[in-house]
């Protein structure tokens, strides 16, 4: 860019070229890795696209009919985790923002970021070592008493792995994300606003309905629908968690539960070979085509309010 | 329960208003108060049911019903006393503070379930061998650091120079739609599933060398995939950090542009990025699925990215678990170490990230 051009101002020396010019290259890798992530996996599904039964051992049927019920899987499953996680979220927010001591915040705060410091695969152990027996009883007694609603009936898993637990994990893992998106739009309210709720009367709980809530619309939604990219891509912990069948069922709590795609991949892809192998990274493209959108939807209502970043 | 709220009617009547502030509200402890008795109800329910079954005490229930017990009651009592207003707001603070209480559980639980089970294979065997013609009981993770090091530290090779050049050119020369792009693209980068980077590195090496490939380095790819776009937002953040009268006062004493970043700018804001960048390392050490689809598993140690396949902590944890032989219980014990091994590298990344940050700091003023 600065190359061909004589009006700039400044003397450009040799280290100025060399420098700016590797700048604009490792910005551009970004554009290039990305696009090469797009290229290498829509040359490596080709194939597996238009494959039958014949072709590829995994395949039911076509690769549409395999497809299909691990997109339902996933999506359940995100949408399960999004519905626990997002009311939970904004109390922790509102409590470390409005509620908690001012100088406990801090460290509030950076407790729940704990919470994303643990890897996946820790939560996997946990959830199948710790929460998928604590919650079994439950589930026995919800499918007991409550098998009229519809989501509950029974026959109940006996081991607990069913994908509502799947689901508590996935939102035991999104919350920090949430959290410290909701916790920074709700600190960055107009304290005018807040005064002036007060000073009208207003108890602490109407301040935050009238002034705090309306403000940080934007910032729910938008961690919300980054909670659910998470939740849609989470692997090691669904894998774990969840003993799948691969059926398609809204059913919480028993033993026939439908798979998520990452999950899949991680489970199949050791031992896949020949076209098995094309056809996982198939259905890793939709995942990736998927959390694409999901999160440039995100990143454009953040982007719409430019007053906060948008933490990771 | 009702007898706790008793006095508080009394009192109001029998001293003819002693603070018309404080009438007509709560007691200070009242919240305490009903708290415990909410509790004290649930434990001792759980107690007779205890008894009729015959079963062991369940602590833990009669806490959690406690606690749900305690959120209708603050708010009958409060509406009783103080009306419909403040009883809502008191449900709030109950509900707002429950929900901060219910995110600690599972981090606790966590925590006492790794340290406990982890503990019972955390010793020299487990540090000092690797897994290579070990079944049954023994073995050890030296495989497994060995790789993730390399793997971590050739993802971090990659990373911290394409993450920081990026930021660079974000902040002091991006202008225009390629900054837009990069920014915006950075941030859906930032969502990548972990699973899609794994499955990239295995077709891009898959393409050239072949179906069925596991290395190292396509581990290390798969990485810094994920650590790219970490680095470059926190490095950014730091940069923008650094006030524009120290460019100011560089460029007008003739430095040039580079020099100025070189030697102003960066130093400045050093802290801030070595935290970053070390935050960034602590979140893809513990990646687990991209490793398994790009680096495999396998029971030796590999000290070539070039070759073979490497074993990681985290896929070792995974691989303990999912492929148990004879007995179960050593592959389980050597899961649950190896896990309390990855949390404590996490966490200490975590703890000297946030150290750095704070001591050197750059002080502005004098």
């Amino acid at each position: 860019m600065s190359t061909a051009t004589t009006a700039i101002k400044a003397k450009q020396r040799p280290g100025d070229r060399v420098f700016s010019a590797s700048a604009v290259f490792a910005g551009s890798m970004i554009l290039v890795t990305l696009a090469a992530v797009a290229l290498f996996l829509i040359v490596q599904s080709l194939p597996a696209l238009v494959a039958t039964s014949e072709d590829a051992s995994i395949l039911p049927d076509n690769f549409w009919s395999y497809v299909g019920p691990l997109v339902f899987g996933t999506v359940w499953a995100a949408a399960l985790a999004l519905l626990m996680a997002l009311p939970v979220s904004i109390g922790i927010a509102l409590f470390i923002s409005h509620y908690a001591p001012r100088r406990l915040a801090s460290l509030l705060g950076y407790i729940v970021d704990l919470l994303a410091a643990v890897p996946s695969v820790v939560f996997g152990l946990w959830g199948i070592g710790v929460l998928a027996p604590a919650v079994q009883p439950i589930y026995t007694w919800l499918v007991d008493n409550m098998g009229w609603f519809p989501l509950f009936t029974g026959p109940v898993s006996g081991t607990g792995r069913t994908i509502l637990t799947a689901a508590v994990v996935l939102a035991v893992m999104v919350l920090p994300i949430m959290t410290a998106i909701c916790r920074e739009v709700f600190l960055q309210t107009p304290v005018l606003h807040e005064e002036a709720a007060l000073a009208l009367g207003a108890t602490r709980w109407e301040m935050i309905r009238t002034a705090v809530l309306p403000f940080g619309r934007s910032g729910i939604i938008s961690a919300s629908v980054l909670g659910l990219g998470r939740a849609l891509g989470e692997t090691m912990a669904v894998a774990m968690v969840l003993s799948a069948t691969g059926a398609v069922t809204f059913q919480l709590l028993t033993s026939v539960n439908p798979s998520t795609i990452a999950a899949n991949i991680a489970l199949s892809f050791p031992e896949a070979y020949g076209m098995n192998v094309n056809v996982l990274i198939a259905t890793g493209l939709i995942l990736f085509i998927v959390t694409f959108a999901v999160n440039a939807f995100a990143r454009w209502i953040v982007s719409r309010r430019k007053e906060f970043s948008g933490a990771n | 329960m009702t007898t706790t709220m008793k006095p508080e009617p009394e009192t109001a009547t029998a001293v003819p208003i002693a603070n018309s502030l404080t009438a007509g509200r709560l007691p200070t402890p009242a919240p305490w108060i009903i708290l415990g008795t909410a509790i004290a109800v649930a434990a001792s329910i759980f107690g007779v049911l205890a008894l009729a079954a015959g079963a062991g005490y369940n602590w833990g229930g009669a806490l959690v019903v406690g606690a749900l017990l305690y959120i209708p009651s603050i708010w009958l009592f409060s509406s009783l006393v103080e009306g419909r207003r403040r009883a809502m707001d008191r449900l709030v603070t109950a509900l707002v503070t429950g929900a901060f209480v219910l995110a600690m559980i599972p981090l606790i639980s966590l925590t006492i379930t790794v340290v406990t089970y982890g503990l019972s294979r955390f010793d020299g065997e487990f540090f000092t061998f690797s897994m290579r013609n070990i079944t049954g009981e023994g073995g050890g993770i030296v495989h497994a650091i060995v790789g993730t090091l390399l793997m971590t530290g050739a993802a971090a090779l990659i990373s911290i120079p394409i993450g920081l050049m990026t930021s660079i050119y974000l902040v002091e020369y991006g202008r225009g739609r390629l900054a837009q792009g990069i920014t915006f693209l950075v941030d859906v980068m930032t969502g990548i599933p972990s699973i899609v980077a794994g499955l990239f590195a295995y077709a891009v090496f898959a393409i050239f060398l072949g179906p069925g490939v596991r290395l190292g380095v396509a581990g290390a790819v798969a990485l810094s995939v994920l650590m790219i776009p970490v680095v470059v937002r926190s490095s950014e953040e730091m940069l923008r950090l650094v006030p524009n009268e120290l460019r100011e006062a560089a460029f007008a004493l003739g430095v040039p542009k580079w020099l100025t970043i070189v030697k102003v700018v960066l130093p400045t804001s050093i802290a801030g990025i070595t935290t970053g960048i070390m935050l960034s390392i602590a979140r893809v050490i513990g990646e687990t699925a991209p490793l398994l689809i790009a680096a495999g598993f396998t029971a030796s140690v590999n000290y070539n990215l070039f070759a073979d396949r490497m074993q990681s902590l985290p896929v070792f944890v995974y691989t303990q678990y999912a492929n148990q032989g004879n007995p179960p219980e050593a592959y389980l014990d050597r899961a649950w170490a190896a896990a309390l091994t990855l949390i404590l590298i996490v966490m200490a990344l975590n703890l000297i990230a946030r150290l750095v940050a704070r001591f050197f700091a750059p002080k502005f003023g004098r």
